[in-house]
C-alpha cells in the first residue's frame, strides 16, 4: 500500500478500495519503523488518527459530503511551516518549544482540500545548510543503502531535544548516506514511504538536493506562486515552498492545491490561477533543451555526467532539438548568494530576542545581556556566523562593496536565463547535484560553508531568477543511489516544465526505493 | 548683544500617525488608549513567518498629504528595513522609506504673528515617507524590569522631513501649527499631540553669518507648540552661550524637559548607530499611477490614482485665507485669526450668507476682538456658541446702522450669552440702549458743553485739536452714554468753526 503514488492513494480512497484508517495506520507502521533515519522531529500520530476516522465516517454518512482532492492522504511538512498547536521548531534551541498560533498558507491549503499531517520534518538548524546534519535533532540518514537493523528498530529513541551539538551524533559506527538538506526529512520521509507528498522550502536548491540523494521528485515552482505566509524565512527573496513527491504527477496535484494569490504575501502573483493536469501523452518533438555548458565542472562524478549525457541522447532521439547554451554569469552565482544570504539572514534573526516568543535566558540584569545570552544559547556557530557576516555587509561603508553588487551580479544571472528562454530554449536540462549522496562522515569532514558551494553549486543559480526547478530521479549510480536530474523552467511556465519532467520520469521509469521487507520485521 | 551675530538654523522631522482603521502592515486595530497589548496581530509582535500587507488607506492618506504639502509623489517607491534592538520593536527592524520616499520637494505656506510681527513664509518639504511606529517601553528602573506595550507597534507613521528653513522657535512652532492644521483638514492624521499622534523632533544649529553651519543637536519628541517653541529657543540660546564661552556643541540627541523648560542630554546616549539598511524583501515596490498611466492596467482593485486623489483634496488652510482675502477684502492679519481658530471660518460666512449687505470688516472685527473674548470667558467654543449667526449679524447691523455705538455693542452681546432667546434689538429696547442720533438733540446737549467750559474752547483755539475730544467725550457722558459719537463730534467741530 505504501508504494503507491499519491494518484493511486487519492484514487483509491475515493472509491473506497482502501480505507483512511488502513493507510494511516500502514503509515505510522512504516514511521515506527524508519525511525532511525531521524526524518522526523514532531510526529503528530494522534492527529493523523483522528483525521483518517473522520474520512472514513464521512464514507459512512448517509448524505454525501464533498470528496475532498487529498481526503484522507498523509503529509509531512518541514518544520520551518507554522502549524497551529504543533511545535514549529526550525530545528534550532531558539524555537525548541514554539508553538505557533497559526499555519502556515500552503500547508491550510493541503489541509482545506483533506490531506492531513504525519508529522514535522528535520531540517538544518534555520534550513542553513545542505546535508540535514546541523539541526539540533540530529543529521537524518538517507534511507538508501541504509542497513536497517533490529537493534534499530528496538531502540524507538526520544528525540534528544536537549543534544545541542549534534554533528557526531552517532548510534552506530557504521556510516551511511546523507539524505542532504536542508530539507532532508521531507525528502527521507516520501523515499521510505511514510507519507505520499511532503512540504520542503527551498532558498538554494533545499529541496532539490535531498530530493536527489534520497530518489524522489524535488519540485521549486516559480517564485511566486507558492504563499510564503507561515514559511520561517530564510532568505525572503529566494525562499520558495517546494515539495516532495513519488513522481511528477504527484507534485503536480500538490503544486495545484496550494499555488495562486495568497492576501498574506504581498509578493505571491496576483493573476488568477489556471489549474492544470499534466497529459499522459506528451510530445516533445520541437521541443528546445539547453545544456548549459557552465554546468560541466569538475567535480561533477561519471555516474552524473553519464547520466546527464544519456537524457540528453534520449531528448535528441525523440526529436528534440539539444543545443549548448551559455550562462555566463553563473560562475560568481554562489559568491552572490552568500552575501545576499547572510545579509537577509542577519535581519531575518533579529527578532529572536526572546521577549514574545522562543528560548529566553535567565539573565536578565539588562535587556542588553538578556538579549546576549539568548541569542548565544538559541542560535548554532553556522547562524552565528551568517548573522555576523550579514551585519558587516551592510554597514553603511560596506553596503555598496558587497550588498549592492551582489544585487547587481544577481540581476545578471537572472538576465542569462531570460536571454537563454528568449532565444528559443525552452527548459534546461542539467545535474542536480555533483555526485550521488555522500556519505555522513566524508561530509561531515567540510564545514558548513564549504559544503554549502560545493553542493548548492546546480541548484542554487536557479533561486536567484526566481524560475521553477524540478529534480527527476534518473538512474542508480554504480554503489546503488539514487541520481537526479533537473530541469529548468521559464518564470510561470511551471506546467511546461512539469510537463517535460513526466515525459522523462516515463522514459526512465525509475524504480523508487522498497522498504516493505520492513514490514515482516517485528 | 550677542544675538545680533550669530544665525541659527531649524529643521525639522515631524512624525505623523496616519488615522486609519488598521495598521500600517497588519489589520490590528489602530486606535489610541486601548488595553495594553490588545491591538497586536501576529505581525507586529513579530512573529515568524508573518509578512507585511500594505494597508491602501495608508498610502491614500500619505498621498494626499503629499499633495497638500505641494510634493512631487514619486511613482514608484520602495520600502527599507532599518535595523535596532529595542525591546518594543519586536522584529529588530522598522519598515521604513530610507531609499526611495512616497513623495519629495514640497512646500507650506504659513503665517507668524507675533505681537508686533506678522509675516508669511514659506517652508520647504523634503520628502515624506511611510514607516511603522513603535510600541512603548516603560522602565521602572527599581525594580529593574520593563514593561512593553505594542499596541501602537505597527502603526502607519508619515514621517515629514522639512528643509532647514526655520529661524527659531517662534518660526518653527508657526510652521508645525499650520501642518496641524493642514492635516486636520484633510484628516489624514489627528494631530493630537499630548497624545502623541504628532512628535516633532528639532535639529539646532547656529552659526555667524557668512560661515558654515554649526555642529547641530537634535532634540526629540517635543509633543505640544509651546514646547516646539521653547525647546528651539532654548536650545539656541545655549548652543550660542556654549560658543560665547569657547565650548564646543557636541552632535548629539537631546530632550525637553517640560519642567525646568530645558533640553538635556538623552539618558540613553545611543553609540553612533549604523542602521545597516535594507531594501525590505518581502514588499513589491509601491506603484502609483495619474489619469495616464493608469489606463494600462488591467485590474484597478489595488490601484491608486494620484489625479483620483488630487480631486478629493479640500481647500487648505492657505486657500481660504486667500480667498477670503479676497472675497471680502479682509486684512491677512485677520484672515489668520479666523483660519487659526477652528470653525471662525464657517460662522464668518454664515453671518455674511444672511446677511449680505452687512460690511466683512465689521463682521471679522466683531468675531476676532468681541467674539471671540467672550467665547473665552464664558468658557464656550464656537461650535457650541449660544449666540446664532443671524443675532449676531443682527448686532452688527444695529453697530453698522448706528441704532447703538461699538461700546454698547459689548453689553448687548454680553446680554445675548445671557438670554440667548431674546433678539438683540429687543435687549436694545428692554434697556434704552438706543444710540440717539437725531441732530436737534445732540447741538443742544454740545452747545450746553461749550457753555460749561469756556476754557477749553480756549485752548482748543489755540491749536491743541485734542480738546475737540475733551469735548465730544463731555457731550457723550452729559447724553448718558447714548449720544452718537459721530455725530456729536461733527456738531461739535461745526459749532466751534462757526463761533
Amino acid at each position: 500500500m505504501l508504494s503507491l503514488t499519491l494518484k493511486e492513494a487519492v484514487h483509491k480512497l475515493r472509491d473506497g478500495s482502501i480505507t483512511a484508517k488502513d493507510l494511516c495506520e500502514k503509515c505510522i507502521e512504516r514511521l515506527n519503523k524508519t525511525q532511525q533515519l531521524n526524518a522526523f522531529i514532531t510526529e503528530t500520530v494522534d492527529i493523523s488518527r483522528d483525521s483518517a476516522a473522520k474520512t472514513d465516517r464521512k464514507r459512512q454518512k448517509s448524505k454525501p459530503m464533498r470528496w475532498r482532492k487529498l481526503e484522507g492522504l498523509p503529509i509531512a511538512v518541514k518544520d520551518n511551516f507554522c502549524t497551529t498547536g504543533i511545535r514549529t521548531s526550525c530545528s534550532t534551541a531558539m524555537l525548541q518549544n514554539y508553538i505557533p498560533p497559526y499555519t502556515a498558507t500552503v500547508v491550510q491549503r493541503l489541509q482545506d482540500e483533506g490531506a492531513y499531517l504525519i508529522g514535522k520534518t528535520n531540517m538544518d538548524e534555520f534550513a542553513m545548510g545542505s546535508g540535514s546534519v546541523d539541526g539540533i535533532y540530529g543529521p537524518v540518514r538517507n534511507p538508501w543503502n541504509y542497513k536497517f537493523t533490529s537493534a534499530h528498530l528496538e531502540n524507538q529513541q526520544t528525540k534528544p531535544i536537549e543534544q545541542v551539538n549534534m554533528r557526531n551524533y552517532h548510534t552506530s559506527t557504521e556510516d551511511w548516506h546523507i539524505a542532504g538538506g536542508s530539507s532532508g526529512g521531507s525528502a527521507a520521509a516520501v523515499a521510505s514511504g511514510v507519507c505520499f507528498g511532503a512540504l520542503g522550502s527551498d532558498t538554494g536548491g533545499s529541496t532539490r538536493n535531498p530530493a536527489a540523494y534520497c530518489g524522489v521528485v524535488g519540485f521549486k515552482p516559480t517564485y511566486g506562486m507558492l504563499s510564503r505566509h507561515g514559511l520561517i524565512p530564510l532568505v525572503n527573496s529566494m525562499d520558495v515552498p517546494a515539495l516532495f513527491s513519488k513522481t511528477v504527477d504527484d507534485a503536480s496535484i500538490l503544486f495545484n492545491v496550494m499555488a495562486g494569490h495568497d492576501v498574506h504575501d504581498s509578493t505571491t502573483v496576483t493573476d488568477e490561477f489556471n489549474h492544470f493536469t499534466l497529459s499522459d501523452n506528451i510530445s516533445i518533438k520541437d521541443l528546445h533543451i539547453g545544456i548549459p555548458k557552465e554546468y560541466h565542472t569538475p567535480g561533477l562524478s561519471k555516474d552524473v555526467h553519464n547520466a546527464w549525457v544519456e537524457a540528453a541522447d534520449m531528448f535528441e532521439k525523440a526529436g528534440s532539438k539539444v543545443t549548448q547554451v551559455s550562462l555566463p554569469h553563473t560562475q560568481y552565482s554562489i559568491l552572490c548568494y552568500i552575501v545576499l544570504n547572510c545579509c537577509e539572514v542577519a535581519s531575518n534573526m533579529a527578532r529572536y530576542d526572546g521577549i514574545e516568543f522562543g528560548h529566553r535566558a535567565t539573565n536578565e540584569d539588562s535587556t542588553e545581556e538578556l538579549y546576549a545570552a539568548t541569542r548565544h544559547e538559541g542560535f548554532n556557530d553556522v547562524v552565528r556566523g551568517r548573522i555576523l557576516a550579514g551585519n558587516y555587509f551592510l554597514l553603511r561603508q560596506n553596503y555598496e562593496k558587497y550588498f549592492a553588487k551582489a544585487m547587481k551580479i544577481r540581476r545578471l544571472i537572472s538576465e542569462d536565463f531570460k536571454k537563454v528562454f528568449a532565444s528559443g530554449v525552452d527548459v534546461l536540462l542539467t545535474p542536480t547535484t555533483l555526485t550521488a549522496a555522500p556519505t555522513y562522515k566524508w561530509f561531515t569532514e567540510r564545514d558548513n560553508r564549504t559544503a554549502s558551494e560545493e553542493q548548492d553549486i546546480f541548484t542554487q543559480p536557479v533561486n536567484m531568477a526566481g524560475v521553477p526547478a524540478i529534480t527527476v530521479p534518473s538512474k542508480l549510480s554504480d554503489d546503488g543511489l539514487p541520481i537526479g536530474l533537473q530541469f529548468i523552467g521559464q518564470n510561470f511556465k511551471d506546467k511546461e516544465l512539469l510537463t517535460i519532467a513526466k515525459w522523462y520520469e516515463q522514459q526512465v521509469q525509475f524504480k523508487q526505493l522498497d522498504l516493505d521487507y520492513l514490514d515482516n520485521v517485528s | 548683544m550677542w544675538s545680533k551675530q550669530w544665525k541659527s538654523v531649524v529643521g525639522l522631522e515631524i512624525h505623523a500617525q496616519i488615522n486609519t482603521e488598521s495598521k500600517l502592515f497588519s489589520g490590528a486595530e489602530n486606535k489610541f488608549g486601548g488595553p495594553t497589548n490588545t491591538q497586536v496581530s501576529l505581525f507586529d509582535a513579530a512573529f515568524p513567518g508573518t509578512l507585511p500587507v500594505l494597508n491602501k488607506g495608508c498610502v491614500e492618506a500619505g498621498v494626499l498629504t503629499a499633495l497638500a504639502l505641494r510634493c512631487t509623489v514619486n511613482k514608484v517607491s520602495k520600502f527599507d528595513r532599518k535595523h535596532y534592538f529595542y525591546a518594543d520593536l519586536p522584529a529588530g527592524y522598522q519598515i521604513t522609506q530610507q531609499r526611495q520616499p512616497l513623495a519629495v520637494k514640497g512646500y507650506v505656506d504659513y503665517c507668524i504673528s507675533d505681537k508686533n510681527n506678522f509675516q508669511t513664509k514659506t517652508a520647504n518639504i523634503t520628502q515624506i515617507q511611510l514607516e511603522q511606529d513603535s510600541g512603548k517601553s516603560l522602565h521602572d528602573e527599581k525594580d529593574k524590569i520593563s514593561l512593553i506595550d505594542l499596541n501602537r507597534c505597527g502603526t502607519g507613521l508619515m514621517e515629514i522631513v522639512t528643509e532647514p528653513d526655520f529661524s527659531d522657535g517662534t518660526d518653527a512652532s508657526a510652521f508645525v501649527k499650520e501642518l496641524q492644521k493642514i492635516l486636520q483638514t484633510i484628516q489624514t492624521c489627528d494631530c493630537k499631540m499630548e497624545e502623541g499622534s504628532l512628535r516633532v523632533d528639532a535639529n539646532i544649529s547656529v552659526h555667524k553669518p557668512g560661515e558654515r553651519l554649526g555642529v547641530r543637536t537634535e532634540v526629540k519628541n517635543l509633543n505640544s507648540i509651546k514646547s516646539v517653541s521653547k525647546a528651539i529657543s532654548f536650545e539656541v540660546k545655549r548652543q550660542i552661550e556654549l560658543l560665547e564661552n569657547g565650548g564646543v556643541v557636541e552632535n548629539e540627541t537631546r530632550s525637553f524637559d517640560t519642567e525646568i523648560d530645558e533640553t538635556v542630554p538623552m539618558r540613553d546616549k545611543e553609540v553612533k548607530t549604523d542602521y545597516r539598511f535594507m531594501p525590505e524583501p518581502n514588499l513589491p515596490p509601491l506603484h502609483l499611477f495619474d489619469n495616464e498611466s493608469v489606463k494600462t492596467v488591467a485590474s484597478k482593485i489595488s490601484v491608486i490614482n494620484i489625479d483620483d486623489i488630487q480631486q478629493k483634496l479640500p481647500p487648505l488652510p492657505e486657500d481660504t485665507r486667500k480667498r477670503l482675502e479676497q472675497q471680502y477684502c479682509l486684512k491677512r492679519r485677520d484672515v489668520a485669526v479666523l483660519v487659526d481658530n477652528s470653525g471662525l471660518v464657517d460662522y464668518f460666512e454664515e453671518v455674511m450668507r444672511l446677511s449680505p449687505t452687512t460690511n466683512a470688516k465689521l463682521v471679522s472685527n466683531f468675531i476676532i476682538n468681541q467674539l471671540l473674548g467672550v467665547l473665552n470667558d464664558k468658557k464656550f467654543t464656537i461650535h457650541n456658541c449660544p449666540v446664532t449667526t443671524d443675532d449676531f449679524g443682527r448686532l452688527i447691523d444695529l453697530v453698522q446702522t448706528e441704532e447703538i455705538s461699538y461700546s454698547t455693542s459689548y453689553k448687548v452681546l454680553d446680554e445675548m450669552f445671557e438670554h440667548p432667546n431674546i433678539t438683540p434689538e429687543d435687549i436694545v429696547e428692554q434697556k434704552d440702549w438706543r444710540q440717539i442720533s437725531d441732530t436737534q438733540v445732540l447741538t443742544n446737549i454740545c452747545e450746553k458743553v461749550l457753555e460749561e467750559h469756556p476754557k477749553i474752547i480756549a485752548k482748543y483755539r489755540k491749536g491743541k485739536l485734542k480738546y475737540l475730544h475733551t469735548l465730544v467725550n463731555k457731550a457723550v457722558i452729559d447724553s448718558n452714554n447714548k449720544g452718537n459719537p459721530r455725530i456729536l463730534k461733527q456738531i461739535m467741530e461745526d459749532l466751534l468753526d462757526n463761533k
